[in-house]
């Protein structure tokens, strides 16, 4: 039995369309997938993410503790509020999960890792966390929305108590503060504006009810997908996974290796650079009709092979992208087998969206 | 509640058939099949002098999530393909039983067994909307 967010009367009652998604019962879409989509990129759009998991993690040793298990180096957490995004990683170097950090006290994180990861990511933090004598408390008594978009953040702002709303406004990229009963934070998954609001269970309803009478369209997984590979975010379990390492998956910027910090991990990502990067995961704009999908052939002329990790329609860019990965020395063009044809890609660096506008030449 | 018009003919696998007057046939796919799969942002139809045989995938459409095959509803030869909606795959969404046709085929014998709209009409209701 799949499990359900404090929103699946919601969905149901909206007329989504469900989909399992990491062993939960989501909304894939409401309506058209591409009307969502450009909701998120002109205006707003609203996200039931209350499936992954809210993680707190206190007590005296928590920073040395997220020192040892994160890539990022918690070090650079000095104001409250902060968020970090990076991975655990296990001993070989593989990605166990990616993940954000807040900084909330010396004693208090706050961690958000992915649905479908969960039991293992708890069972990995439990067992490295009791050494340093932690409390790990999984925050089920909160749900998650995320409302994204060029008008996001005012329509949030206009539930909240004028000096709530004002605190609200004022958050900088990436940081996240208790306000009321909320806790607010200017992250999220789409590439636009926005933030993603964790709220006690029994106000989740009335949240979303407020945010739709306020004109902010409920958008599903399968916006959040078109959004996220627009904005060239990776996914979890598609672009990375407990055989891949950050290095050869676009995340080496999220691995902080130049303090001498003992992170888990550490040993295998520095033998990989010692022997040489084998990979690299890129961006691929394909330059004829068609659509790039997962697990399709990427061949680089007298190189060798890749393969697409993601790939979709862009609504944006009304042409397919993808992420693949490909041998270190591939060139800029590429081919990929689509449906049996071999059809020319172009590599290009992430995002290939950002704030509603192209990056791509 | 999807359409299914009384004049066509239809096949399990969700493609509608219009006899035209010259003996031609025009194929497509539902309304069930096109709400089914959400907004089409591909479509590669059959070219005209190609020979399909019924039951094999002749085009494809594919929407923001996934690729589907459109199987062949008879054998014969293709007179012509919708190249229209190459530029305008939406049309699909918006009129799938007119603009929104996918080839035309001239049939190598008799039509092989096809489900009447009545009969259409249940198979989609046991699957579900």
């Amino acid at each position: 039995m799949a499990r359900r967010t404090p929103l699946f009367a919601i969905h149901q009652s909206a007329g989504a369309r469900l989909v399992d998604f990491g062993g939960w019962d989501m909304p894939l879409q409401y309506g058209s997938l591409l009307a969502e989509h450009h909701a998120v990129r002109r205006a707003a759009g609203l996200f039931d993410v209350s499936h992954m998991c809210v993680v707190d993690l206190e007590g005296e040793g928590v920073r040395p503790f997220l020192l040892k298990v994160f890539a990022n180096d918690v070090g650079k957490l000095s104001v409250p509020g902060k968020a970090l995004y990076g991975c655990l990683l296990n001993e070989r170097g593989g990605v166990i999960d990616d993940l954000i950090v807040y900084y909330l006290g010396e004693q208090w994180f706050r961690v958000v890792v992915n649905a479908g990861t969960r039991d293992k990511d708890l069972a990995w933090i439990r067992r490295h966390a009791e050494p340093y004598g932690l409390t790990v408390r999984e925050r089920t008594d909160l749900a998650m929305l995320a409302v994204q978009g060029p008008e996001a953040r005012t329509r949030l702002a206009a539930l909240l108590p004028p000096p709530l709303a004002e605190r609200a406004l004022a958050l900088g990229a990436f940081f996240g503060a208790e306000l009321g009963r909320w806790f607010v934070s200017r992250t999220g998954y789409t590439g636009e504006d926005g933030f993603e609001v964790m709220v006690p269970v029994e106000e989740a309803e009335a949240l979303w009810r407020a945010l739709v009478a306020a004109g902010v369209l409920p958008c599903g997984l399968g916006a959040r997908d078109t959004l996220r590979l627009e904005a060239g975010m990776n996914l979890y379990g598609n672009d990375m996974d407990e055989t891949t390492n950050p290095l050869e998956s676009g995340l080496a910027w999220t691995v902080a290796m130049s303090a001498p910090r003992a992170f888990i991990g550490r040993e295998a990502l520095e033998a990989v650079r010692a022997r040489g990067l084998e990979h690299k995961l890129v961006g691929l704009v394909l330059e004829e009709r068609g659509v790039l999908r997962s697990h399709q052939r990427v061949l680089a002329a007298g190189i060798g092979e890749g393969q697409i990790t993601s790939g979709t329609f862009s609504p944006t860019l009304e042409r397919s992208i993808a992420l693949a990965r490909v041998p270190i020395a591939a060139p800029d063009q590429v081919q990929v087998e689509v449906r049996g044809k071999p059809l020319a890609a172009r590599v290009v660096k992430p995002p290939f969206v950002r704030h509603g506008k192209s990056l791509i030449g | 509640m999807s359409k299914v018009p009384s004049d066509l003919k239809y096949t399990r696998t969700h493609e509608w058939l219009r006899t035209l007057p010259d003996g031609t046939v025009e194929v497509g796919i539902t309304d069930h099949a096109q709400h089914s799969l959400g907004d089409l942002v591909f479509v590669e139809v059959p070219e005209a002098g190609r020979t399909v045989t019924a039951g094999e995938p002749f085009a494809v459409v594919e929407s923001v999530k996934a690729a589907s095959d459109v199987y062949a509803p008879l054998s014969g030869e293709v007179t012509e393909g919708n190249g229209a909606l190459a530029g305008a795959p939406e049309t699909l969404n918006t009129d799938p039983y007119g603009a929104g046709w996918l080839a035309r085929l001239r049939p190598a014998g008799a039509l092989p067994g096809l489900l009447s709209a009545a009969e259409y009409e249940k198979l989609t209701a046991e699957e579900g909307d």
